[in-house]
C-alpha cells in the first residue's frame, strides 16, 4: 500500500511538530549570520538524537529504532519543510546504512552506539570532479604493509567539515570508469595526512574538500568486500538519494504552500493575484507535479526498505523527480511572489537555494534520468 | 501464508486454467476491445469464453458486491487479481461505460431496483451503455445544457440533442443529462435519466474524427417517453450525481494508456526500433533525453495513480477532486508518449492506408490521443478544478 501506516503517521506528526518548534528557517538564518563553522547546531542534533531520529536507520538490537527508510524519509521530508540543517543525511542516513549492513563488529561497536547518541558525525565522501559519478572515482588506495595508504582529493562532501569520520570511496584496482576495484574505508578525520578545506555553500550548510596526502589505514578500516565495495556503496548513495529526494519534496511542498498563502493575500487591480486564472493554471499545475513527486518519493522509501539492493529503478525515478519538480516550485514562488520574492527579508530564496544544492548532490535530474533509461533497457 | 497470498495462488492458477492462450495476446486496437451489448459480435470463441467465465465469478467488475454480479473482492484482492493478468498478459476482459462510469454512480446513487436491474446486466456484458452529456452550447460549461425532460404524469417526454456520445451507435442505453426545472439556478434543475436507444424519438448520426474513424455521434431526442422509475435519485438534483460519475470517468481516462504497445514505454519502442549503441543507449541523443524524462515522468505518475487508489481504500472513499490531477496529468502524459512514438516513427509513421502499417495505426493512433486532454472534461477545465476545489484560490 502506498501510504504511510500509523507508526509512520505518527512519526510525521512527530516530526513536523519538532522541526517547526526548533527548527524553523530563522534557525537556519541564524546559521548562516553567525557563521557557524559546523553548517548545523549541535544542541539541535543532540535533541534529534533524543527523539531517537539518530537511530532510525540503526537496526533495533544493534540500539536503533529500526524504523526504516519510509520513516527516514518523512524525517527528511519534514526537514526540508523548514530547511532544518542537521547532519541526518549523511550520519543517520548514509553512515548508518553502511555500518549496519556492512560494518565489522568493532567498527558497529565503535560507531552505532556514537551515532545514535548523537555524538558522531560521520561523512560520505565520493565525488571527486564537479559532477556526481561514482564509478569516476580515481583516488587510489594502495596496500602498505597490513593496511593501505590513500591519497586524492574529494570534492564537495557534504559534513565533511564536521565529521568524526568519513566513509570514502577508493579503489584498491581497476581504473576511473569501472565499477570493479572499489573499496570503502572508514578513516577518522583527525588521521594524519587528512586535511579539510571548508567550502562556505549556497544553502549555508558548508561542505568540505578533503585531501588525503597518503594517509595510511589498517585493513581494519575497510568497510565490507576489498575490491568489491561498489554494490555497498550504491546502497549508501541510495539512501543518500532517497533522503534527498524526500527532502527537495518538502522543500517544493513547503514553498509551493507558502506561494499559495500569499496568491490568496496579495491584491493587484483590485483582487487577489490568486483570482487570476493566469496564475491559478500555473499553480494547478505545479500542484500536480509536487503530488506526482511525493508518490515517487514514497515508492522510492518503500522500495529501499523491501530490497535495498533492487530498489535503484524507484530511487532514480524518485531522485531526478523531486529534483525537477522542486527547481520547478522554486521558480514559480519567486515569479509568484513578483518583486518581494527577490529579496532576503522573505524565505522563499533560502528554498531556491537549498533546491539548488539538494538537486545537484548524488546526482540531479539528467543523471537519474539517464540511470532510468538504462534501466528500462535504452 | 497469510490470507492474500492464498487468494494470488489461487487466482493464479485460476487465470492459468481458464485464460484462452488467445486472450494473452495483446489488444491490437479498438476492434479487439470487447465491449458487450446486444448487438456485440464477437471477435473468436475465445473472446466470447473469456467474458463467459470472468462474469461467472464476478470478475468483470471484481471489487463490485457479489449481489450486483460482482466479485465482492477487497482493494488489495483487486490489486492482486490485476497484477496476475498482468503477469500472464491476459486482455480485459470486459470493456464499457457501464462499468466505468455507470455502475459507480448507480452504486452510489440508484434504487435498489435499479441497481438490481442494471448492475448485473453491465457485469455479464449484456447492455452497453452511452453517456449523454455534452450538447452543442454546452461543453465545459456543461450544467448549461438545454435538453428538456417534461413531466407527463407517469413519465417524462425528452426532446433536445447531444453531441460527441461515444459509440450512440453501437449502444443498447444511454445515461443522460435532462433540464427537469428551466426556472432554478442552472445547476439545480438537472435530472439524471436511463433510457433505451431503441426507444421511439430516439435518432444517432456518426461524426468523423480527424483519426478517420466515427466512434461518436449526434444524438437526437424527439419527444421520448421516458418512464419516472427511470429517473436516478432526486428530481433536479442530477448535478451531484454527473459530478461523481465524471470523477470516475476522470481516473479511468487518465489511467489510460498504459497498456499501449503491449505496455511497452515510448522509449523501449524506440530502442527497438532504432537500435542501441554498443552500450545499450539509444542511437539517437535527442529523442533518448526525451523519451528517459517520459518514462520518469510515467513512474513516477504510475505510483501516483497506485497512492491515490490506496488512500481513497483506506479511507473509504473515492478519490473524488484528485480525480482531476490524475485526468490532467495522466492525458498530457499520454499525449506526450504519441509524440514519442511519432518520432520514433519518422517516415514509417506517415503512411494512412495500407497492410504495412495496419493501415496508419501509429498516427491515427497518435491523432487520437489528441481527444484525451478534452473527451471528459479539458485539461483546462481540470486545471480549474485543481485551483478551485484543491486549491482554494479564489474567483475571479
Ligand atoms: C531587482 C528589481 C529591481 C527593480 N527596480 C525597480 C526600479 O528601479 N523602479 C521601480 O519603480 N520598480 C522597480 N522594481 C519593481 C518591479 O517593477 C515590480 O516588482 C514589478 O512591477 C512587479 O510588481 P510587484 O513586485 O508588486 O508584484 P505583483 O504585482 O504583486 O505580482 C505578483 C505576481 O502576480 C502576478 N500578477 C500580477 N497581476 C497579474 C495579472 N493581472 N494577471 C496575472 N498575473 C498577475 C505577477 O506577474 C507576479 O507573478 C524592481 C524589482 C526588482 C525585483
Ligand atoms: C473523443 C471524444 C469523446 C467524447 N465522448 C463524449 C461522450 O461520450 N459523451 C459526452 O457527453 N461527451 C463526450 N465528449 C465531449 C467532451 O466532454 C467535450 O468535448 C468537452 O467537455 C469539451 O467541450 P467542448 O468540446 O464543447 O469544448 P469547449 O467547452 O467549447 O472548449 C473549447 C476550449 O475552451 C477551453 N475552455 C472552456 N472553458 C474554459 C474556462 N472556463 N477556462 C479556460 N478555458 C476554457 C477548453 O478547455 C477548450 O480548450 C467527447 C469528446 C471527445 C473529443
Amino acid at each position: 500500500m502506498l501510504v504511510l501506516n500509523d507508526d509512520q503517521v505518527m512519526l510525521q506528526d512527530a516530526a513536523r511538530g519538532f522541526v517547526s518548534e526548533k527548527a524553523p528557517v530563522a534557525a537556519l538564518r541564524k546559521i548562516r549570520d553567525e557563521k557557524i563553522a559546523d553548517g548545523f547546531d549541535r544542541g539541535l542534533w543532540r535533541s534529534m538524537a533524543e527523539m531517537g531520529w539518530t537511530g532510525v536507520l540503526v537496526p533495533e538490537d544493534q540500539g536503533g529504532l529500526g524504523f526504516g527508510f519510509v520513516g527516514a524519509g518523512v524525517i527528511c521530508e519534514e526537514m526540508g519543510r523548514t530547511l532544518t540543517a542537521s547532519p541526518f543525511l549523511s550520519t543517520a542516513m548514509m553512515a548508518a546504512t553502511a555500518l549496519s549492513r556492512a560494518g565489522s563488529p568493532a567498527q558497529k561497536e565503535r560507531w552505532l552506539p556514537a551515532i545514535v547518541a548523537g555524538e558522531a558525525v560521520i561523512a560520505t565522501a565520493v565525488d571527486e570532479g564537479r559532477r556526481h559519478d561514482p564509478a569516476g572515482t580515481a583516488m587510489r588506495a594502495e596496500r602498505h604493509g597490513n593496511g593501505f595508504r590513500l591519497s586524492g582529493t574529494k570534492a564537495y562532501v557534504v559534513d565533511g567539515q564536521a565529521a568524526d569520520a568519513v566513509l570514502v570511496a577508493a579503489r584498491t584496482a581497476g581504473s576511473a570508469g569501472e565499477t570493479g576495484g572499489f573499496s570503502l574505508f572508514l578513516v577518522e578525520t583527525a588521521t594524519r595526512g587528512l586535511s579539510a578545506e571548508r567550502l562556505s555553500t549556497l544553502d549555508s550548510r558548508g561542505a568540505a574538500e578533503l585531501t588525503f596526502d597518503g594517509v595510511e589505514v589498517t585493513a581494519d578500516a575497510v568497510v565490507g568486500e576489498v575490491d568489491d565495495g561498489f554494490p555497498l556503496l550504491e546502497i549508501v548513495l541510495g539512501a543518500g538519494r532517497a533522503g534527498l529526494a524526500a527532502e527537495l519534496s518538502g522543500n517544493a511542498q513547503e514553498s509551493f504552500d507558502r506561494t499559495m498563502a500569499y496568491l490568496r493575500e496579495r491584491k493587484q487591480f483590485g483582487r487577489t493575484i490568486g483570482a487570476f486564472q493566469a496564475l491559478q493554471h500555473r499553480a494547478a499545475h505545479l500542484f500536480c507535479e509536487v503530488e506526482v513527486a511525493r508518490s515517487a518519493v514514497l515508492a522510492a522509501l518503500q522500495a529501499l526498505d523491501a530490497d535495498p539492493a533492487g530498489a535503484s529503478l524507484a530511487v532514480s525515478v524518485a531522485k531526478s523527480k523531486a529534483s525537477s519538480v522542486a527547481r520547478l516550485a522554486a521558480q514559480e514562488a519567486v515569479q509568484m511572489h513578483g518583486g518581494i520574492g527577490m529579496t532576503d527579508a522573505i524565505d522563499i530564496g533560502l528554498f531556491m537555494k537549498r533546491m539548488q544544492v539538494a538537486s545537484t548532490l548524488y546526482g540531479d535530474a539528467d543523471f537519474h534520468a539517464d540511470r532510468v533509461a538504462r534501466a528500462r533497457g535504452f | 501464508m497469510d490470507a492474500l497470498e492464498a487468494f494470488r495462488r489461487e487466482t493464479r492458477a485460476w487465470l492459468d486454467a481458464n485464460c484462452p492462450a488467445e486472450m494473452r495476446t495483446p489488444v491490437s486496437g479498438d476492434d479487439d476491445i470487447c465491449w458487450g451489448g446486444r448487438n456485440f459480435v464477437f471477435k473468436s470463441e475465445a473472446q466470447k469464453v473469456w467474458l463467459a467465465r470472468m462474469a461467472e465469478r464476478g470478475w468483470t467488475v471484481p471489487g463490485w458486491p457479489k449481489a450486483y454480479g460482482g466479485g465482492g473482492l477487497s482493494h488489495e484482492e483487486v490489486k492482486v487479481l490485476k497484477e496476475e493478468m498482468r503477469a500472464i498478459g491476459a486482455r480485459s476482459p470486459l470493456e464499457s461505460f457501464g462499468i466505468w462510469m455507470l455502475g459507480p454512480a448507480l452504486l452510489a446513487f440508484g434504487s435498489e431496483e435499479q441497481k438490481q436491474e442494471h448492475l448485473p446486466r453491465i457485469a455479464r456484458g449484456e447492455i452497453r451503455w452511452c453517456q449523454g452529456y455534452s450538447e452543442p452550447n454546452a461543453g465545459s460549461d456543461l450544467a448549461s445544457l438545454q435538453t428538456r425532460a417534461e413531466d407527463a404524469g407517469d413519465h417524462f417526454v425528452v426532446t433536445g440533442s447531444k453531441i460527441w456520445t461515444s459509440y450512440a451507435d453501437k449502444a443498447d442505453m444511454i445515461f443522460c443529462l435532462v433540464r427537469t426545472d428551466f426556472s432554478a439556478p442552472k445547476h439545480l434543475g438537472i435530472s439524471f435519466l436511463l433510457f433505451d436507444m431503441t426507444w421511439p424519438g430516439v435518432s444517432t448520426k456518426p461524426i468523423l474524427l480527424i483519426s478517420g474513424k466515427s466512434p461518436f455521434c449526434e444524438t437526437f431526442f424527439d419527444g421520448v417517453k421516458v418512464p419516472k422509475a427511470n429517473l436516478v435519485g432526486t428530481l433536479n438534483r442530477g448535478w451531484d450525481i454527473a459530478k461523481y460519475l465524471l470523477t470516475h470517468e476522470r481516473e479511468m481516462i487518465g489511467g489510460g494508456g498504459g497498456g499501449l504497445l503491449g505496455g511497452r514505454s515510448p522509449g523501449q519502442v524506440a530502442a527497438q526500433e532504432i537500435g542501441t549503441d554498443g552500450e545499450g543507449k539509444l542511437a539517437d541523443a535527442f529523442l533518448r533525453a526525451d523519451v528517459a524524462r517520459a518514462e520518469v515522468d510515467a513512474l513516477a505518475f504510475a505510483a501516483t495513480m497506485a497512492r491515490y487508489k490506496d488512500e481513497a481504500a483506506s479511507g473509504g472513499k473515492g478519490v473524488g477532486d484528485r480525480s482531476a490531477v490524475l485526468k490532467y496529468y495522466g492525458t498530457e502524459l499520454n499525449k506526450r508518449r504519441h509524440e514519442l512514438l511519432m518520432r520514433t516513427a519518422g517516415h514509417e509513421g506517415l503512411e494512412w492506408e495500407g497492410a504495412r502499417s495496419n493501415d496508419g495505426e501509429r498516427p491515427r493512433g497518435w491523432l487520437r490521443t489528441k481527444a484525451n486532454s478534452i473527451e471528459g472534461g479539458t485539461s483546462e477545465v481540470m486545471l480549474d478544478i485543481v485551483a478551485k476545489r484543491l486549491l482554494q484560490l479564489p474567483n475571479a
